[in-house]
């Protein structure tokens, strides 16, 4: 309920600058439990619980070999293919364990889509690069795939920069483009997650402005998981934050409170510039 | 947190940078604590000479002010502080509003003692005078330690001792409005007393915000605003947080 004054001026949105989000009050995309995961003999993660909240985006800050990007790994499973690799505990995304027998993981990859450090355009057409997952699905007509380039590129923010020369190589891109290119056929298939590992660590801060503009954009339609080295961009782009720290997760809940006002000194020392 | 928390980065030259900003902020508020007494005691011994050092010393502390905010958004613009170094300097930023206030109203009180010296004779308020500038005096200082020592109980009594502050403020206003109905020839020093005795009061409440700001940089809440008993609570959970 919002209070308002004689003036008509409502005052409870006054200098409210905090979001006020509240974990507990969000719907739950993926939800992981005690997940525990081993390479080899070495445990990279050690009983990981926390919701992902559906249409939002959660960040995951901590040093390197914090087992962070391991953690998104697991949100689609490409830990699969590494050898060694033994999971246990669930991630649940809508109610289903990912983890069950029979899961198709094909169909998983195309719901959680996952965006990498590096732009990987394939050396094909931009045109060709967008549909990929739909030829791939078998999908012929001209009509769809048309439509498909451009809504996936006027979601990626690229449709303006790039509509006069489609069918030219995604090679011939900027690295900023490219990677805006791969979150465009990321989206293309329609995913429910978007899984964004360091997306902007290996551009130009104006091309990262733009994918975190991006990203911003996209939190309407999708949930979406970023790890990130860059604190101020975490602090920027995400609506709650996760700090993990040696395979554990130390603290997670909203980003304003955690990066003003953290509960753990862990996390502290962390964000200030202090752990060392 | 501890008052040492800001000399742990990794980056040596932000540790260097916090500590500068925060001890050029204990350093102005010595000068206005000095000004405070000054102007007291000029008041009360009818020394123009010791109110005018506090009206020429004045901008200094302006000076002080500027050069202090100029460093924080130097830091704010440079270091993107986080969490306890962000509030820091956010109280930083504020309590120099605040001091460089208490300058300014401490400068107004040693126009009144000028003007007072000019007229002879000490007028009646001065026992009040000289019991409420004590008594803010030791505001500003106890409100200063409890940011040079990260101190939240400290502050916290502080802001709980404005009040008294205020309870004799008034009780010097309705003594000195009998004197000026007993003696209307006393009107106008009597008010140049009130004048200043205004701002006592007005000091007080500035190292009350102060202080207010101190549990914010320890506690991470505003307790502005909020009942006297809900301060009481934010500052008994950081002890509880220590234990």
């Amino acid at each position: 309920m919002s209070e308002m004054s004689s003036h008509g001026i409502d005052i409870s949105a006054l200098g409210r600058d905090k979001r006020n989000l509240n974990l507990e009050s969000e719907s739950v995309a993926i939800q992981v439990n005690h997940l525990n995961l081993f390479y080899g003999h070495k445990q990279a993660l050690f009983d990981v619980c926390m919701p992902i909240s559906r249409q939002r985006v959660t960040a995951f800050i901590g040093p390197s070999g914090c087992g962070k990007s391991t953690l998104l790994r697991c949100f689609n499973r490409m830990n699969d293919l590494v050898d060694g690799c033994r999971i246990e505990g669930e991630i649940n995304l809508d109610g289903h364990n990912i983890y069950r027998k029979g899961e198709d993981v094909t169909d998983l990859r195309r719901r959680v889509g996952m965006v990498f450090q590096k732009p990987n355009p394939f050396p094909k057409s931009i045109y060709e690069n967008v549909i990929y997952g739909l030829r791939i699905q078998g999908i012929k007509q001209k009509r769809v795939l048309d439509e498909t380039v451009e809504w996936a590129l006027k979601g990626a923010a690229l449709w303006d920069e790039v509509k006069d020369r489609l069918h030219e190589s995604a090679l011939g891109l900027s690295g900023g483009q490219q990677q805006r290119l791969v979150i465009a056929r990321t989206i293309a298939v329609q995913p429910e997650v978007l899984l964004l590992d360091e997306p902007s660590s290996a551009l130009d801060p104006i091309s990262s402005l733009k994918v975190e503009e991006l990203i911003y954009e996209l939190k309407s339609k999708y949930t979406i998981v970023i790890v990130t080295h860059n604190m101020q961009q975490a602090a920027r782009v995400s609506d709650y934050t996760a700090f993990m720290y040696m395979g554990k997760l130390i603290e997670y809940g909203d980003t304003d409170t955690l990066f003003t006002n953290p509960a753990k000194k862990q996390t502290e020392d962390y964000i200030t510039g202090r752990y060392g | 947190m501890n008052k040492d928390s800001h000399t742990q980065h990794i980056s040596q030259q932000f540790n260097t940078e916090l500590e500068e900003v925060r001890s050029h902020l204990l350093a102005m508020g010595g000068l206005v604590e000095k000004q405070v007494n000054d102007a007291v005691n000029a008041l009360i011994q009818a020394d123009s000479g010791l109110a005018e050092q506090v009206r020429d010393i004045d901008d200094q502390i302006n000076l002080m002010e500027r050069n202090i905010d100029e460093e924080c958004v130097r830091i704010l613009a440079r270091r993107q502080p986080a969490a306890s170094d962000l509030r820091l300097i956010i109280s930083i930023s504020k309590s120099v509003i605040d001091l460089e206030r208490i300058g300014d109203e401490a400068t107004k009180i040693a126009k009144r003692a000028i003007l007072l010296s000019e007229e002879g004779e000490a007028p009646r308020g001065y026992v009040e005078v000289r019991h409420i500038g004590e008594q803010v005096r030791k505001m500003v200082q106890e409100a200063l330690d409890s940011f040079a020592r990260f101190d939240a109980e400290l502050a916290l009594s502080v802001v709980q001792y404005d009040k008294n502050v205020d309870r004799e403020y008034k009780t010097a206003l309705r003594e000195l409005a009998t004197y000026m109905m007993e003696d209307p020839r006393s009107i106008s020093r009597v008010l140049n007393v009130i004048w200043a005795l205004r701002s006592l009061e007005r000091i007080g409440d500035h190292a009350r915000n102060i202080a207010q700001l101190v549990i914010y940089l320890i506690r991470g809440t505003d307790v502005r605003h909020m009942k006297m008993e809900e301060k009481r609570k934010e500052v008994e959970g950081i002890l509880q947080d220590k234990a």
